[in-house]
């Protein structure tokens, strides 16, 4: 090769210092800020000292939205697995020639904005929504059952935001996989459950864990299916950081709260990539 | 080939789950026709009353217009600065590669939260007051990672030979740049600036940490209106977006086919 050597890097020139100035040091500028101090009057004054970390772990009502996130989030994740693997084996296996239209119907609620399909479970679990509209239209209930503002309702919105991850991430690993190594395990003796259970479920685990990885990571990012179909009782550490930025404009404890998120799915996610890889996540959202 | 046993169950349960992810969907686009007051069941006939309210609502308008002009500069400079570095994953070879394509990947693993909130302390760091130009920088870091992994995926077709054989056969550095590679790379810039579009358009997380009232996008507009319950007309500006966000990637997929065809040709 001639001395192109520096043309990769006047192509990532752009890129490079848009994502070191404004993600890089924005965050840094976080954890900065996390120890600095909040004065009465509101204005934050630069210090070095712990006392914002100190808050949080003083009452127990903090950490208890963490582990409630955290709570939260397995549960989605375990929720996702149960419903997303079977219709990712259907695209697998599926010959139907409707595959492709299929396909482009489960990618389409990535297009549909976050806050639509958030609120549009009102329209499904509300007082005057669909269920008890349906179940009063049938005589089975009088008065219209509660079924908004808990987690039940924040596990729909989470389950509908973050189920097309799951299918996907499943589906690439699958395709990924040699049909005829499950052929060669029946013509060995295997029947269809074993042959899928010790063939095609193995073989797809990376996709499964790495879409477990990614809802996980999303879930406890989020604030807005606990603030819009949740309870007071349903708030996640996501929307207490929300609360304390716009809200009360608290930056130094808002800070000192993303920091902790941030450090703890850091952790996570570096012990994923070091012992599984985290490229299988990229492979998919292409 | 023998019925697979359970096949039949695999798929009840296939169609069970598109029927549970698009019923409240379908019912935001019902219920905006509902002319009732309170956008609930049962239907009680069809009108576009809802769509007349919104269309004389001049801060929807105002929205709308911000939210166009923030996706279509986001899917400009986006693309502007994710297409070189696309080039530069697929093309080079070079040290530290891995790491920076994982370095310039990483806001998709980055909380949205910690992004808003992230952007948001520099400015106020910077003293500046939070601005259209607040949501423009956002919305491009936010969308970024996303056009690079698609247009990466794009540009691994288009070899590298064309180009070579162009300039063997005399044409300037420039000429093969205007008719080989930019015609060839045209489907991955426009697939780059779609999807940056409807990331940008969409986004409400991030976003509502940076907007102000002078700067809403739709999707903030619509969380503004939440909090005094649902109504009809959350349901039709829903279904607006809806019908926007849907049909253009539609419509860019049906015109690319197109267009590979009348290649072909």
């Amino acid at each position: 090769m001639k001395s192109d050597k520096w043309k990769p890097w006047a192509l990532l020139g752009p890129s490079l210092t848009a994502v070191f100035f404004l993600l890089v040091i924005p965050v840094c500028f976080v954890v900065v800020y996390s120890f600095w101090l909040r004065a009465p009057s509101g204005s934050d004054i630069p210090a070095f000292q712990f006392g914002n970390y100190a808050k949080f772990f003083a009452d127990f009502f903090y950490p208890s939205l963490l582990i409630r996130t955290l709570r939260v989030a397995l549960e989605t994740v375990l929720l996702c697995l149960v419903m997303g693997y079977i219709p990712a084996y259907f695209f697998y296996r599926t010959e139907s020639k409707l595959k492709p239209f299929l396909m482009i119907l489960i990618m389409l609620p990535f297009w549909i904005s976050f806050i639509i399909r958030t609120l549009s479970w009102i329209n499904i679990l509300g007082d005057t929504g669909l269920i008890n509209h349906m179940l009063t239209q049938a005589g089975i209930i009088e008065d219209p059952l509660p079924m908004l503002y808990n987690e039940a309702a924040v596990l729909m919105g989470l389950l509908q935001y973050l189920l097309p991850f799951m299918i996907l991430n499943i589906y690439v690993s699958l395709e990924g996989i040699d049909k005829s190594l499950t052929e060669a395990a029946k013509s060995l003796g295997c029947t269809e459950w074993q042959a899928f259970k010790e063939v095609t479920l193995p073989l797809s685990l990376p996709g499964v864990s790495a879409g477990c990885l990614l809802v996980f990571v999303l879930t406890c990012g989020t604030y807005l299916p606990p603030m819009i179909l949740g309870g007071p009782g349903n708030d996640m550490i996501a929307n207490l950081i929300f609360k304390r930025i716009v809200g009360t404009l608290d930056w130094p404890f808002g800070s000192a709260l993303s920091t902790i998120l941030l450090g703890l799915l850091g952790v996570i996610v570096y012990t994923y990539n070091r012992y599984l890889g985290i490229n299988q996540i990229f492979k998919t959202l292409q | 080939m023998r019925v697979i046993s359970g096949w039949s169950l695999i798929k009840v349960y296939t169609l069970l789950i598109y029927v549970w992810m698009f019923t409240p969907i379908v019912a935001v686009v019902l219920l905006s026709f509902n002319p009732q007051q309170f956008g609930s069941f049962p239907m009680e006939g069809f009108s576009f009353r809802w769509y007349a309210k919104l269309a004389g609502n001049e801060t929807i308008l105002g929205a709308f217009q911000n939210s166009i002009v923030l996706g279509s500069l986001t899917a400009v400079f986006t693309t502007a600065i994710g297409i070189p570095a696309a080039m530069a994953f697929v093309r080079y070879r070079f040290p530290g590669k891995e790491t920076l394509n994982t370095l310039l990947l990483a806001p998709i693993m980055i909380p949205e939260v910690v992004l808003g909130v992230a952007l948001l302390i520099f400015i106020r760091w910077l003293q500046q007051p939070k601005s259209f130009a607040l949501l423009l920088i956002g919305h491009v870091v936010l969308t970024l990672p996303y056009v690079l992994l698609v247009v990466q995926a794009r540009l691994v077709g288009i070899k590298k030979e064309y180009e070579e054989a162009a300039q063997t056969l005399g044409a300037s550095p420039f000429q093969t740049f205007r008719s080989i590679t930019f015609p060839l790379l045209a489907p991955a810039i426009f697939a780059g600036m779609l999807f940056s579009f409807t990331i940008s358009f969409d986004d409400v997380t991030a976003t509502l940490f940076w907007a102000t009232a002078q700067n809403q996008t739709v999707p903030v507009k619509i969380f503004g209106m939440l909090r005094n319950s649902i109504s009809p007309e959350i349901n039709a500006l829903g279904t607006v977006m809806i019908i926007l966000t849907v049909s253009i990637p539609l419509l860019a997929g049906y015109l690319s086919r197109r267009f590979a065809r009348g290649n072909e040709s």
